[in-house]
């Protein structure tokens, strides 16, 4: 078999590893690759570029809830993360050398839990990763106990806003009411949550707050940290200081135009995607628990205002079944699908998020995630739920062989 | 099963084991090529890739992966890479420290054949609903009489490889393809070439793929620790009188010639070799060449191709690459006893006796013990 190329055949149920650029973003993105002009230059040419950066900046700042001037341009959420926890870190504990904990989730993404391991192990923090429950919420009386125990000694907390595997969202507010009293500052992977939950900066008591555009109908290659202009941040990238002196290189106008594009349409279209997407997947995860009755679904309970859940996400899983094997069977038949996170040599490694969540290693390696976006149609759960059925009978068969 | 070649009748679904490497890429191309539905894996064989080796060569770096992707791109077929580290390292890497510790030499490679590539990852592949898996071993298949599946060394002597496959059952063979049996490697790289496929040039694995730098005797050292004895010890002639030492046994193989560093030449000026390892006190013994000639040898845990033999006046291979010896095999249950009609040196235990008869491969057993007198 030739490997399918994209094609309208495939049923794509992997949004929250990347969704679809919408038209608007796709549009908004090209009509400015052609234009000539460093946004840093003083010329006329650099002024137009700039204009188009400022006014894509107050885009997103309006869609957010936060100021322009808070808004950073990074390379994308990664960069986001990374300049969070170390930038702020590393500022908090030169004003003061006792800040050396930082606080997290067992379940964060790897883009904020690497780097904290990282300032671990070169002896620059403590991390405690603090526990979360069955359905992968975090607790929060681990962590006031935590806090309570020595605020003094606490650089930061970093709490993401909903986990991107089984898609439990976290108790962001709880969270800044046990940091905020000590003047803690908080920060916020919200990569899975913006477009897909109301999210506002400001309302949130957050300090810093990372996203993508290419989760959200913009493009690769772009994102920001959203972050208060009262909190110091060490920069990670020097250079021409373009970024607030916080991040360096020459700012890509075309691809923050689109992302303010994607942005502002996934916020203003939020309610209405989610109530969308939010029926698709409850659909789908009826309807897969209905053919194969010992699936069980991770994460917390489906619930039709999504306060708790991710609307798009269905994370599953499948007794008797190898995860991967699954998914490449469902992908032989042009369903594509997710099992946890992937080493770079592409070797699947029982999720951290499920283990952490109390699942087993086998539980862990049997489960797959299916995410659905702005692009998903009742017609791509039918052909889920059609293919399931022989897809999992097949892979049990492989599994006792 | 419906059997199919690279040139062969019926499409059946494939999978093409893709090392990085240009002969599976070749393999998988070919299987391809001639209709098959086919889809490439690579294995992921290291816990860890950097614990086991680091390079270019071998089958368990990340960036033998790439190239494997890579080539899967190019022949136009999905790719998957399956995790059998675990397999791989209780079923290979494990034995391969016990043999050593029992002072024998195993070949790891057939063990990798017989329990990972053409068990574990062939089982699963069965019950993914393929119908092969195929590989860029150079030995060929061919329809014996009543139906059986035959394996025959490859047309390129310098390459031919069914001596790692002689672990192979009837039930195994009957699911497997070897699209390059027929070819000379010089012909492999060409066609490599032509198709696009970058790994065209890369050159050829020979060492043990999980060991970085082909340095058994430190990996050894390294990964074993106190679980089995290395010790410093005396090196003896056969009369026991000590004629230098060495650090440890695991550097050493029945008829190995380089690396004694004796103190003093023997009284004939003669070279010396390997005759003996005796891990647990920690001996090795030299002697001259002629005291390595075998002229018989048992081997235990056969696995026959098909039908076993009782008797056989054929050929054994004693190591990879290894001449043919012409012998007389007699089959006793699992004790297989080999009559050597001409002399054999450096023959270690630990190592496959790959029964032959002509071209044909019959089976093989795992050589432990060896007879010197005639």
């Amino acid at each position: 078999m030739r490997d399918p190329g994209p094609s309208d055949t495939v049923v794509y149920l992997d949004h929250a590893a990347t969704t679809p650029m919408v038209p608007a973003a796709v549009e908004m993105m090209t009509r400015h690759l052609l234009d000539v002009g460093n946004p840093s230059s003083i010329h006329a040419s650099g002024r137009r570029a700039r204009r188009i950066v400022e006014e894509s900046r107050e885009t997103i700042a309006q869609a957010l809830g936060c100021r322009p001037g808070e808004v950073v341009f990074t390379s994308g959420g990664t960069e986001a993360d990374n300049l969070a926890v170390k930038g702020i870190h590393w500022s908090r504990q030169s004003a003061d050398a006792r800040r050396r904990r930082i606080l997290t989730t067992a379940i964060e993404h790897h883009a904020v839990l690497d780097p904290l391991m990282w300032l671990a192990e070169v002896g620059s923090a403590e991390v405690e990763l603090l526990p979360v429950d069955g359905e992968g919420r975090l607790d929060l009386d681990a962590l006031r106990a935590s806090v309570e125990r020595d605020p003094a000694s606490v650089s930061m907390v970093s709490v993401m806003w909903a986990n991107n595997e089984v898609g439990t969202v976290q108790p962001v507010e709880e969270v800044v009411a046990i940091a905020a009293p000590h003047g803690i500052p908080v920060h916020t992977d919200a990569i899975q949550a913006i477009g897909t939950l109301p999210v506002d900066f400001a309302a949130s008591g957050t300090d810093a707050l990372s996203l993508t555009a290419h989760k959200l109908g913009g493009p690769y290659g772009v994102g920001a940290l959203v972050v208060r202009r009262e909190v110091d941040v060490v920069a990670l990238v020097h250079g021409g200081g373009q970024e607030r002196d916080i991040r360096s290189g020459t700012i890509d106008t075309p691809a923050i135009a689109g992302f303010a594009t994607a942005v502002e349409l996934a916020v203003k279209e939020q309610a209405e995607r989610a109530a969308h997407v939010g029926a698709l997947r409850d659909d789908l995860v009826r309807r897969v628990l209905a053919v194969v009755p010992d699936a069980h679904l991770h994460g917390a309970a489906l619930d039709p205002l999504g306060v708790h859940r991710l609307p798009g996400n269905a994370h599953l899983g499948f007794p008797g079944c190898e995860g991967d094997s699954l998914l490449m069977l469902l992908d032989a038949r042009g369903i594509e699908c997710s099992t946890g996170s992937a080493c770079s040599a592409g070797v699947p490694q029982p999720s951290h998020v499920l283990l952490a969540m109390g699942c087993t290693e086998e539980a862990a390696r049997h489960s797959l995630r299916f995410s659905l976006g702005h692009t998903t149609t009742a017609a791509d759960v039918d052909a889920l739920v059609e293919a399931v059925v022989p897809c999992v009978e097949r892979a049990r068969a492989a599994k006792r062989s | 099963m419906r059997r199919a070649g690279p040139g062969g009748e019926a499409v059946v679904k494939v999978l093409a084991a893709m090392s990085g490497g240009v002969d599976s890429a070749v393999a998988a191309a070919r299987a391809a090529e001639a209709g098959h539905d086919v889809t490439g894996i690579h294995l992921a064989l290291s816990r860890n890739p950097a614990s086991y080796r680091s390079g270019a060569r071998g089958c368990c770096t990340i960036e033998d992966a790439n190239d494997a992707r890579r080539a899967a791109d190019v022949i136009g077929i999905p790719f998957y890479v399956w995790d059998l580290s675990d397999r791989f390292h209780a079923d290979v890497v494990e034995d391969f420290m016990d043999e050593y510790a029992a002072g024998r030499t195993p070949n790891p490679c057939l063990r990798c054949n017989e329990k990972i590539k053409f068990a574990a990852v062939l089982d699963r592949a069965l019950g993914l609903g393929f119908d092969a898996v195929a590989t860029g071993h150079y030995a060929q298949l061919r329809e014996g009489p009543d139906g059986v599946v035959e394996m025959h060394r490859a047309v390129d002597d310098g390459k031919d490889q069914s001596y790692v496959l002689g672990v192979l059952d009837q039930a195994q063979l009957r699911h497997s393809l070897f699209p390059l049996g027929g070819s000379t490697k010089a012909d492999v790289r060409a066609e490599a070439a032509e198709r696009g496929l970058r790994v065209a040039d890369k050159p050829d694995s020979h060492d043990i793929c999980f060991v970085a730098d082909g340095d058994n005797a430190g990996w050894l050292r390294e990964k074993m620790g106190d679980r089995a004895p290395n010790r410093a010890g005396p090196i003896l002639d056969e009369d026991g009188t000590e004629v230098g030492r060495h650090e440890g046994t695991f550097a050493f193989t029945i008829g190995q010639r380089r690396g004694l560093r004796l103190g003093r030449p023997a009284p004939d000026g003669k070279p010396r070799f390997v005759l003996d390892i005796e891990p647990v006190a920690g001996t090795v013994t030299v002697g001259p060449r002629e005291r390595l000639a075998v002229h018989g040898l048992r081997g235990e845990r056969p696995r026959w191709c098909g039908t076993p033999p009782s008797r056989l006046h054929g050929t054994v291979q004693l190591r990879a690459h290894g001449a043919e010896h012409p012998a007389v095999v007699t089959v006793a249950g699992d004790q297989v006893d080999v009559e050597l009609l001409e002399p054999a040196y450096g023959v270690a235990p630990g190592q496959a006796a790959v029964v032959y008869d002509g071209t044909r491969v019959v089976g093989s057993a795992t050589i432990t013990s060896t007879r010197r007198d005639p």
